[in-house]
């Protein structure tokens, strides 16, 4: 996993809420056996119409928002499956993070596990940011900040050990195995 | 409950820097959400540390027709083809074992946790889908995972897991006559939003919870993630005992005794502290129905769509080709799904048939009847549940997710209406274009037979 320190891109704005990770990406596109090339199927059945033909008014075929790396959404983004090929998806399509006011518990915490970064902000920085499509925003991980064009700043939450694997492009797996003796002792103690 | 749960799977506790070390006592597997974390495993040389706490099923890309199953003829989706090789294969050299496609004991990854006896109380149980929650009404803490995660319990037997928050949903009272439990969940959905349970575990508590039997307890808890919450659970009490006594991987004779001792001291203390309570009147609710793309959608059969003018309800009502304020009952279907491991268990089934014997689908319905396992399957035709299905007009399938995601070829047309008993209606979930309108077996059997929505209690009375 590629470290993450700071995001400074555009921003694309999708506002509606309660987006599904069907939606992000249909389950047609799920019969795969690998994680890459996924970026393709990305808001299939929004990008494309029933003749596979790219839909103009769709925001992210607006050539505007072609490179953006930061995806402002509506509230409770990324709810519904489990399908982690909706980060991967997302990844591959180039964005690199998530700003909403709530985003759906397993897609928040497969989004960190991908190097796709999920930033939880308040209210009027969420208005402000929905309201502006396009705008020039700067997330800094280290400090858990995003800062507006204007240079006003507001914090996200982020678990410590979440951020430290971002920093330091470094998955998880290694520290669950660091934990190997606990993990045995403890199947000892249980299966007495 | 969910505490005394927690703390006994504790491996190492959660401290401000780093995450909980949480033990997994069963890990579900099935093809579409694993082999990129065997892949994963294969590439660092990992092996599974523990194949006998690990079981795979063959069910989302699975066909259901006959023919692919048993008939010999090819899985017609050539990349679903490849997933069921894949999961053989890994299976196989991990020494994990696999419910292959013409397994007796294959079926919904959901529904054959609790069939077989091994989602018992008191466990963790992980499984790389979000409804996973279904197995929390045994007094299980079981959550779905994505694919790193599968991959990491596949290593490590353990997941990194900061503490939920609780909620408690005390539901009073009693259903009436004619109600489900699927309109009891799809009304507790209504009252808490789509999003009213994130971060949270619920734990469904009170009359009408204690008085549903362990199928109906399934169908509540397994709709807890369209909540958004984290899990479900209802605290086990001799319905779940019942339930299990017997079961091929339940406990046995003193170890049955032992292990009821342990799950009797699993409900909440009267002085347990949840973050957040709400509470329902079972006598209250009504069989329900969606009519929206996401399952907070939902209104009383006889009711109304709400009229709202925000751009998304107002785009929800597009997609469905609804208008605010309309009634929903007497409008047009074109398909009608009986199964997912929401409602595709033989109470569900029988729910399902006692409204088609002797009837007929309506002329232009499809109707499909998908059993949640080859258990289930059996059960039905030993009833001759499938005899009142066929002499219907209703296809007879073999157990799998089916018309629930529409990854194995059983999907609806752009535009045609759903009346499914599955657990999402997002847009194109059935299919791209197809509207599904979410209900019980019993009013999607209604449906059926007039092929228009109908208050089920019209054909029974
Ligand atoms: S039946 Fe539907 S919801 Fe259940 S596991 Fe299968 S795809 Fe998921």
């Amino acid at each position: 996993m590629q470290a993450i320190h700071r995001i400074r891109s555009r921003t694309v704005v999708l506002p509606a809420a309660d987006v599904d990770t069907d939606q992000i990406i249909p389950a047609r596109f799920l019969t795969t056996t690998i994680r890459d090339g996924l970026g393709r199927a990305l808001f299939a059945d929004w990008r494309f119409d029933s003749n596979g033909h790219p839909r103009p008014d769709f925001v992210l075929n607006r050539p505007e928002t072609a490179g953006c790396e930061i995806l402002v959404a509506g509230r409770n983004f990324g709810c519904g499956s489990s399908r982690e090929h909706a980060p991967w998806a997302l990844h591959d399509f180039g964005i690199r993070a998530v700003i909403s006011t709530s985003i759906a518990d397993i897609f928040f915490n497969n989004s960190l596990k991908n190097g796709l970064l999920p930033v939880l902000v308040d209210e009027g920085t969420h208005s402000w940011l929905l309201a502006n499509p396009g705008a020039d925003v700067e997330i800094d991980l280290e400090a858990a900040t995003v800062t507006l064009p204007d240079g006003r700043r507001a914090g996200f939450p982020i678990d410590a050990f979440a951020r430290h694997c971002l920093l330091h492009g470094v998955d998880e797996l290694g520290y669950l195995l660091s934990q190997h003796a606990a993990i045995a002792a403890h199947e000892e103690v249980r299966s007495r | 409950m969910f505490e005394k749960i927690w703390r006994a799977h504790e491996v190492v506790p959660e401290t401000a820097e780093t995450p909980a070390v949480l033990y997994v006592d069963l890990h579900l597997v099935h093809e579409v959400t694993s082999p990129q974390a065997f892949t994963l495993l294969r590439g660092r040389g990992i092996t599974v540390r523990r194949p006998d706490r690990t079981l795979a099923t063959l069910d989302h890309s699975t066909p259901t027709d006959p023919q692919q199953v048993f008939g010999g003829v090819p899985i017609r989706l050539e990349s679903a083809a490849r997933q069921v090789a894949e999961l053989e294969r890994n299976a196989a050299e991990s020494g994990v074992e696999l419910l292959g496609l013409k397994d007796v004991r294959r079926g919904i990854v959901h529904v054959i946790g609790p069939e077989l006896g091994a989602t018992q109380p008191g466990m963790t149980i992980v499984c790389g889908d979000s409804h996973t929650s279904t197995h929390g009404a045994f007094g299980t803490l079981a959550f779905g995972i994505g694919t790193t995660e599968v991959g990491h319990v596949l290593a490590s037997q353990c997941l990194l897991q900061r503490k939920p928050k609780t909620l408690a949903v005390d539901v009073s009272g009693r259903l009436a006559a004619g109600v489900s439990a699927k309109d009891l969940v799809l009304a507790i959905i209504s009252h808490i939003g789509v999003s009213g349970g994130s971060g949270q575990v619920i734990e469904y508590r009170g009359e009408a919870i204690r008085a549903l039997s362990m199928d109906e307890r399934m169908t509540v808890c397994n709709m807890s993630i369209e909540a958004g919450a984290k899990a479900g659970m209802v605290a086990p009490d001799e319905t779940t005992f019942d339930y299990l006594r017997g079961r091929a991987r339940a406990p046995a004779g003193a170890e049955w005794e032992h292990a009821l001792e342990c799950w009797r001291g699993l409900p909440s203390d009267a002085s347990a502290v949840f973050n957040r309570e709400v509470a329902l009147d079972a006598a209250q609710v009504e069989p329900m129905i969606s009519y929206g793309t996401n399952p907070g959608m939902v209104v009383a059969i006889g009711g109304r769509i709400p009229e709202r003018d925000d751009e998304a309800f107002l785009k929800a009502l597009r997609y469905m080709g609804f208008e605010p304020g309309e009634a929903l009952a007497g409008k047009r279907v074109d398909v009608v799904f009986i199964g997912s491991c929401t409602n595709s268990r033989l109470s569900d089934l029988r729910a399902a048939a006692e409204l088609l014997r002797d009837r007929k689908v309506a002329r232009g319905v499809r109707m499909l009847v998908v059993p949640g396992s080859q258990q289930v399957k059996r059960a039905a035709e030993a009833e001759g549940l499938h005899e009142v299905f066929t002499a219907a007009g209703a296809e007879w399938r073999e157990s799998g997710c089916s018309m629930c995601i529409g990854m194995n070829g059983d999907t609806a047309a752009a535009g045609h209406y759903v009346v499914s008993t599955s657990n999402r209606n997002f847009e194109g979930r059935q299919g791209r274009g197809a509207r599904t309108l979410l209900a019980s077996p019993a009013t999607a059997a209604a449906a059926a037979v007039t092929g228009r929505i109908t208050d089920p209690r019209e054909l029974k009375a």
